[in-house]
């Protein structure tokens, strides 16, 4: 029976918009994901801490506000600094389509937009986080 | 309305047509016809759905109790709704243009949107600001700002509502500071408040302080605006948020109205006459797409108000009855896909609001999944108002809807339910206990989910998103952008503000607030104190948290 996938699902910065966010909570829990939810108005620092603490294969960002450029590189660099950027990076929002492209570069694996079902959402971490375990098996 | 021989009839006749209507329900048009809530809707309505006998007791007239045909009696006859375009932009400086611009294409009333920062009682400076400043409005963290948002505006010959919650006063306080620069007497203002914290708990999650302070506050600038400033609305309670993070219309109205009521028991409970205080009450839903739905709900909401303050709060102004609301239209109806189509939206959304007897309207942008509007955008949606206004025949005559069988059946519905949710929330102890119990949050969590579900089964279809997608569609319209800059200028602006004042007035009128905070002084008197000395927004909002404490709400799922 293979273990659970554990993710985070965390709110950055000061936006308080949570339907979208308790929607994919719920979907990932009806489909046997291990789902915590950080709250809203957590720091980069927080995620990163709750995530490592958590030992969460994968954790999932919502913004709505338009600070995605802002908060996004700053989860980044904190997984790399705390070696922990082998948890799979998602998220969603208001988030234009070239910022995207740039923040995918930066290194967010997977960044959803308005319309994506939960099904896909959901699909994605699945492949996402069962390629990487394979991976480090190998390695 | 009808009589018993006519009934009777019709009865019979329903029955014939029923027996008839069979042979053609094999086929189906949708898997199930239901409204945006969920509820199903019968295929016919007929006289037999309208309660006729109790025509004066439900229906009545315009500006009559129950109210149910609207507020006033001659409704848009003698004045149009207000158009009142929500906006705020990055820099006060930007603003203020965005304001000349709508005032000049024919907007009737301001609306202010503040950026996150501000929502939160943080200045443009502080580090969990970062990223944040004018993105989602407008950064204000000192008067100086607000002088510059109504730099060639007459406060006392436009009325203003401002979207601002826990930091509410402070922004009233500046508000009034304006008016004074300005030589305008605070009786000469007119404008609203949002100011309803409770939704913020609910829905909106924008807060600072607890439950219980945060109602004061409330009260307090209640107190000071019914001697002071008389034609000022001084909340806006609010079902928009609750319905936009995903609630039925039933809850929406329920919900809402349990807040107003907790308001009005609060300051009852300080003494505060009823009579005084809820003529300026005002209310704030939304608009969403199912257009005969949302006309019920307007209804329902006049009529259930008007008989609780009647016979529970025993109020005696007959202005304390009425139910007067903005609309706006539901952001989140709107999709990113084909953002052309959301001006056939909101157009739809905005028709039921007026046909609902809203006070004041506005109408969303088609590109606002996007980001903030464009000037194209926002042109297009106040046009559609206009066009509404002007061009449909709709405002000719009042409550147009009236006597149909369908709306009178959804009113009554509607009704039934909203009641229905508001003994729950007293039966479990009242609004406050609700939030600390995560009961509203939960309810609001569950129907949004359901309606995901919905989408994701095709039982609902959203044009552009799970039916009749265009996979190559391109963007080609103009998509506005916060510049990096606005976040150093008002960075940097609101520095120089803070060297430059007097400091030890600065201090003096801060310790005052906390003076007043802490015993039973009016800590709006307080702080337009503060204001007027240029103390900043982030600098009050901190000096009350050691005696109000801060809000931390455990996550609920």
């Amino acid at each position: 029976m293979p273990d659970k996938i554990r993710i985070l699902l965390a709110k950055p910065g000061l936006d308080g918009h949570d339907r979208g966010i308790k929607v994919i909570a719920a979907a990932f829990r009806d489909a046997g994901f291990e789902v915590i939810y950080s709250g809203l108005r957590q720091t980069p620092d927080m995620i990163v801490n709750a995530a490592i603490q958590e030992d969460v294969d994968a954790i999932g960002v919502s913004i709505l506000s338009g600070a995605h450029m802002t908060l996004f590189p700053a989860i980044l660099d904190l997984l790399k600094e705390k070696k922990a950027d082998n948890i799979i990076l998602f998220g969603g929002g208001i988030i234009p389509d070239d910022d995207i492209v740039a923040l995918e570069k930066l290194g967010v694996n997977k960044l959803f937009t308005p319309g994506t079902t939960t099904e896909e959402s959901i699909e994605y971490v699945k492949k996402a986080v069962g390629e990487r375990k394979k991976d480090e098996k190998i390695m | 309305m009808f009589d018993k021989e006519f009934l009777k009839e019709n009865e019979e006749n329903l029955k014939k047509w029923d027996k008839d209507a069979d042979k053609f329900r094999a086929k189906k048009s949708r898997p199930r016809f239901i409204t945006v809530s969920g509820e199903e809707v019968n295929e016919l309505y007929t006289p037999a759905d309208v309660d006729g006998a109790k025509f004066n007791e439900k229906i009545g007239y315009p500006g009559q109790f129950p109210y149910t045909r609207g507020v006033h009696h001659t409704m848009y006859r003698s004045r149009l709704w207000t158009m009142r375009q929500f906006s705020g932009m990055g820099t006060p400086k930007q603003t203020n243009e965005r304001y000349h611009y709508l005032l000049k294409n024919g907007q009737t009333g301001l609306s202010v949107a503040f950026d996150l920062p501000t929502l939160m009682g943080y200045d443009s400076d502080h580090p969990r600001s970062l990223g944040e400043v004018g993105k989602c409005g407008v950064a204000v963290d000192s008067l100086a700002d607000m002088e510059i948002i109504f730099d060639g505006i007459n406060l006392g010959e436009v009325s203003t509502s401002m979207t601002i919650n826990a930091p509410a006063s402070v922004l009233l306080a500046m508000y009034l500071a304006v008016a004074e620069k300005q030589g305008v007497p605070f009786d000469k203002l007119r404008g609203t408040l949002q100011n309803d914290i409770l939704k913020e708990y609910i829905a909106q999650k924008e807060w600072i302080y607890p439950p219980e302070p945060s109602i004061r506050l409330i009260t307090d600038l209640m107190a000071f605006c019914t001697d002071n400033v008389p034609q000022w609305n001084t909340i806006s309670i609010s079902g928009y948020h609750i319905r936009e993070a995903g609630s039925t219309a039933a809850q929406e109205l329920a919900f809402t109205l349990a807040d107003g009521f907790t308001y009005i028991e609060a300051a009852m409970k300080d003494g505060q006459d009823v009579d005084a205080f809820a003529p300026r009450l005002s209310f704030f839903f939304n608009a969403h797409q199912d257009f005969f739905e949302e006309i019920a709900k307007y209804r329902a909401a006049r009529r259930i108000f008007a008989r609780r303050m009647k016979e529970k709060y025993k109020a005696k102004n007959e202005r304390s009855w009425l139910l007067r609301f903005h609309t706006q239209t539901a952001g989140c109806s709107l999709t990113a896909q084909q953002p052309e189509n959301n001006i056939v939206r909101t157009a739809i959304e905005a028709l039921s609001g007026v046909l609902g007897g809203t006070q004041s309207l506005h109408t969303n942008s088609m590109d606002e999944t996007l980001a903030l509007p464009s000037e194209k955008a926002v042109l297009i949606a106040l046009r559609t108002q206009q066009i509404i206004a002007h061009e449909t025949g709709v405002a000719n005559t009042i409550d147009p809807l009236a006597g149909s069988y369908f709306v009178e059946a959804m009113t009554d519905k509607i009704e039934a339910d909203a009641e229905k949710y508001l003994d729950e929330i007293e039966q479990r102890g009242g609004v406050v206990k609700c939030i600390e119990e995560g009961y509203l949050q939960r309810e609001i969590a569950k129907a949004a989910y359901r309606y995901q579900k919905e989408i994701e089964k095709k039982e609902r279809i959203i044009v552009g998103v799970n039916d009749y997608v265009m996979d190559d569609e391109e963007i080609d319209i103009p998509i506005l952008r916060i510049d990096e800059s606005v976040e150093r200028e008002q960075t940097a602006f609101v520095r120089d503000i803070r060297a430059k004042r007097d400091n030890d007035k600065a201090k003096r009128t801060l310790e005052e607030l906390q003076t007043a905070a802490k015993g039973n002084g009016n800590t709006l008197k307080a702080m337009l104190d503060c204001v007027r000395v240029y103390v900043t927004m982030g600098e009050i909002c901190d000096a009350l948290k050691p005696i109000f404490g801060e809000y931390i709400e455990p996550p609920v799922i």
